[in-house]
């Protein structure tokens, strides 16, 4: 029995160390992703994995993003005040709609039934010219 | 002392009972707002449960079972692919972590639900061929190990309490 027991104390202290352990791995991540993360620039539209957009975070803008196979599926991306943000989308979960504004360095939105996926990117090498697509 | 048929209609409600709790988590409000797509996973209590008392074959079983039915009837390709990224991911981690005896079955299952998590988001990642969601991966650990903690503990409940005929 007393074995048993001990057995038992040993288990939870692992199951505590490992709540630990990925509770710091999280607060590490959250910690890169908030504090060390500069404000980004540029918004990237893909769909599928493919580039189908780059626009600047710093003009005010709407964009319609169609997808699907008859063009069925839109998300409508709204850039204002140096934020972006989904406005509304045709995908049956709305989880991009609810996402917070974005603005920093590679945050992203994604929509995954929709499979778009816009992120915000820094372009601060020394650029000879950007070009940004408007549609 | 354990019959076929009981263990085929004790695996069915456990069946129905997963596709159930799957679909009281589709219909319940968000947990946090701010980061959607959380999730409890409180399906994964009958998994659990399954897999301390009927070992990790017959868990197997009404995982999967439960994955291409919820699928099915409330989902789509695309959910199956990320559900069943998850599912399996989780439940190798949870029968590996099992044998190795060294977690109580709270520890097991806040790795299931931290892996079923990390599951869905390499599944993105491959389907979407994207690496941006590694952002998200941080705020799913954290709902992760809190969700398995509860999880855990309602499995350990259901091991202990519910008679030791099924």
């Amino acid at each position: 029995m007393k074995m048993k027991d001990t057995g038992v104390k040993r288990k939870i202290r692992n199951d505590i160390i490992l709540v630990l352990c990925l509770l710091l791995i999280a607060v590490i991540g959250l910690a890169y992703l908030y504090l060390f993360r500069d404000k980004g620039d540029t918004v990237k539209v893909t769909v599928d994995g493919n580039q189908i957009g780059i626009y600047s975070l710093n003009e005010n803008m709407t964009k319609d993003i169609i997808t699907g196979e008859k063009g069925e599926n839109l998300n409508r991306l709204i850039i204002k005040d140096g934020k972006a943000y989904m406005e509304t989308a045709t995908c049956p979960d709305g989880i991009c709609v609810n996402h917070n504004p974005i603005f920093r360095d590679g945050e992203s939105i994604v929509c995954l039934p929709n499979g778009v996926v816009v992120t915000i990117i820094k372009n601060d090498d020394d650029l000879d010219v950007v070009i940004y697509a408007y549609g | 002392m354990k019959n076929k048929s009981i263990t085929i209609a004790f695996l069915g409600v456990c069946t129905a009972l997963a596709m159930i709790l799957s679909y009281i988590e589709v219909i319940l409000p968000p947990l946090f707002p701010a980061v959607p797509g959380i999730k409890m996973g409180l399906a994964n209590i009958i998994i659990v449960f399954l897999l301390y008392r009927r070992g990790p074959l017959l868990a197997g079983a009404v995982s999967l079972v439960r994955i291409l039915l919820v699928a099915l009837l409330f989902g789509n390709t695309m959910s199956l692919m990320y559900s069943l990224a998850g599912g399996v991911l989780s439940f190798i981690v949870m029968i590996l972590l099992r044998r190795l005896k060294f977690l109580s079955t709270v520890g097991v299952s806040v790795a299931g639900g931290v892996f079923h998590n990390v599951g869905q988001i390499l599944a993105a990642m491959v389907l979407l061929d994207t690496n941006q969601l590694a952002y998200y991966l941080v705020m799913l650990i954290i709902t992760g190990t809190v969700s398995g903690i509860f999880i855990g503990l309602c499995g350990a409940t259901l091991v202990k309490r519910v008679p030791q005929k099924f």
